[in-house]
């Protein structure tokens, strides 16, 4: 990518990617982002499987510390400190990043501890404050009137778009600045992906969100701006009603015209 | 359009569609030429002809304007993908206008025929005949440009536009000039009046198809914009 896409005056960077490469041991699935991920917005990642954009939004958390041989480098900055090299407990790093997975991962123990557990961690509150915490949670995640009668059932025993909406619950209790969300619907059926959608508009009035999604059609309708990424390069990054409506490059076209491959 | 989608059946029903819409063109496109013979030729059974055709053109805008709708509703399309089937929705709809052009110059010369025309109107005629030349030009200049999504074919279009106007304007003083010598020439003048405007709004429509396809293949809507702008995006 030319030169790197900059926001419009009105919008602030939260994240800012300098130079970033990222290697799985020898292999470089990053090769030198530059991009910014302005504050309450919704970015989207696209790309064809194995371009990189899981392997980016794992970088915003350093969530790939969790595995020996793989590394980072370059920089990523959140409100101007580098998270990479920064000396601040990788947790408290994660509180302000959070992250929603593909398959929802819902504790094995009670809807309303799944939600409590990671409070907990950050802050002490009393046990009305936490029910408050816990039932704030639940209304911004559209769940609370599906599930304030059994809250404390397991959480497991929720369908697969309740359990999806209750990992971003768990995901917001904690009040983070950034939410990312990888591939949140993939495992969805289109009236829970429609209800995940909404909330994501919701979200983004307080969070700043960075979702990577296989589903074209999804970064289309709720996004702010896109990136396109291919074979661990950035290719173009803008407004999403540009990108989709005359992207810039030749590729990103191809690529959501169906003319990949 | 070279490059194949992953989905052959997605490139045929959008080649199905251009085509229709370029049969479509032809078609309007004869309309106008006919029509304008049957004024200047004072054929009453071309005259009729053109009304006929009328019928089937409105009948293919809105089957285009059907299978648009599947396609979007099906396919989903983005980028130049989404800009072509707009620009098909904007081409037929200015098609159906140019055929409605047509239609309404066939109904003038059937009214004039029927109240006759003097020996000084008839010299007008031929005035016409050269109007209708360039706004038929026009037409299939971007009819043209759109089947091969030709932008500089496009632009010669819109350069070209400012001709037709002139010979408006040229026209209007004529017939100005007879109604004010003889006024008996008045109300057959202001039907040509009519005729020379339905011929200048053709050359309108072909220009409108010519923006259309410099939307479709540069992404950059340049309705109202000065030429010299148009100029260095397409070149």
């Amino acid at each position: 990518m030319g030169a790197m896409y900059e926001l419009p005056a009105s919008d602030r960077a939260k994240l800012s990617v300098r130079n970033l490469s990222f290697y799985y041991g020898t292999f470089k699935a990053l090769k030198g982002i530059n991009l910014d991920i302005p504050e309450r917005k919704v970015t989207a990642f696209i790309g064809p499987s194995g371009c990189g954009k899981s392997t980016l939004l794992r970088t915003f958390n350093r969530m790939y510390e969790l595995y020996p041989e793989q590394r980072a480098e370059g920089e990523v900055n959140l409100d101007g400190q580098n998270i990479l090299t920064s000396k601040e407990d990788v947790t408290l790093i994660r509180a302000k990043v959070g992250m929603v997975f593909q398959r929802p991962t819902p504790f094995p123990m009670s809807i309303h501890d799944n939600i409590a557990f990671g409070v907990r961690l950050f802050e002490t509150l009393s046990r009305d404050e936490m029910d408050e915490r816990v039932e704030w949670a639940l209304q911004k995640a559209a769940l609370w009137t599906e599930v304030r009668d059994k809250l404390a059932q397991s959480g497991s025993g929720l369908s697969g778009g309740q359990q999806q909406r209750l990992c971003i619950a768990r995901g917001i209790a904690i009040k983070p600045e950034v939410l990312l969300l990888d591939e949140p619907c993939s495992a969805l059926d289109p009236i829970s992906t429609g209800k995940i959608e909404e909330l994501i508009h919701e979200l983004k009035s307080d969070y700043t969100v960075a979702i990577v999604t296989h589903n074209m059609q999804q970064a289309a309708r709720c996004s702010d701006y896109t990136a396109y990424m291919y074979l661990g390069d950035l290719v173009e990054f803008g407004a999403t009603k540009d990108l989709f409506m005359s992207p810039k490059k030749k590729d990103t076209e191809d690529y959501i015209t169906g003319r990949f491959g | 359009m070279n490059d194949k989608h992953l989905s052959s059946q997605f490139d045929a029903e959008l080649s199905a569609i251009s085509t229709r819409v370029l049969e479509m063109g032809g078609l309007v496109e004869s309309q106008v030429a006919q029509a304008v013979y049957a004024l200047s030729h004072v054929s009453r059974e071309t005259a009729e002809q053109v009304l006929v055709a009328e019928d089937r053109v409105n009948a293919m805008e809105v089957e285009i304007d059907n299978d648009l709708w599947t396609i979007i509703a099906r396919r989903q399309p983005t980028a130049r993908d989404l800009r072509l089937l707009v620009a098909i929705s904007k081409a037929i709809a200015n098609l159906e206008r140019a055929g409605d052009e047509a239609a309404r110059i066939a109904r003038t010369a059937q009214r004039l025929l029927d109240a006759g025309v003097s020996g000084r109107l008839k010299l007008l005629l031929g005035d016409l005949d050269y109007e209708s030349n360039l706004a038929l030009n026009q037409l299939r200049k971007a009819l043209d440009a759109f089947a091969r999504l030709d932008v500089t074919k496009a632009l010669e279009v819109l350069k070209s536009d400012d001709q037709i106007d002139q010979e408006f304007e040229g026209l209007m003083r004529k017939l100005i000039t007879f109604m004010m010598e003889d006024p008996r020439t008045i109300s057959a003048s202001i039907d040509l009046v009519f005729v020379a405007k339905a011929i200048e709004r053709v050359g309108d429509h072909g220009k409108n198809l010519a923006e259309a396809v410099i939307y479709v293949v540069k992404g950059t809507d340049v309705r109202h914009n000065p030429i010299a702008s148009i100029e260095s995006l397409v070149r």
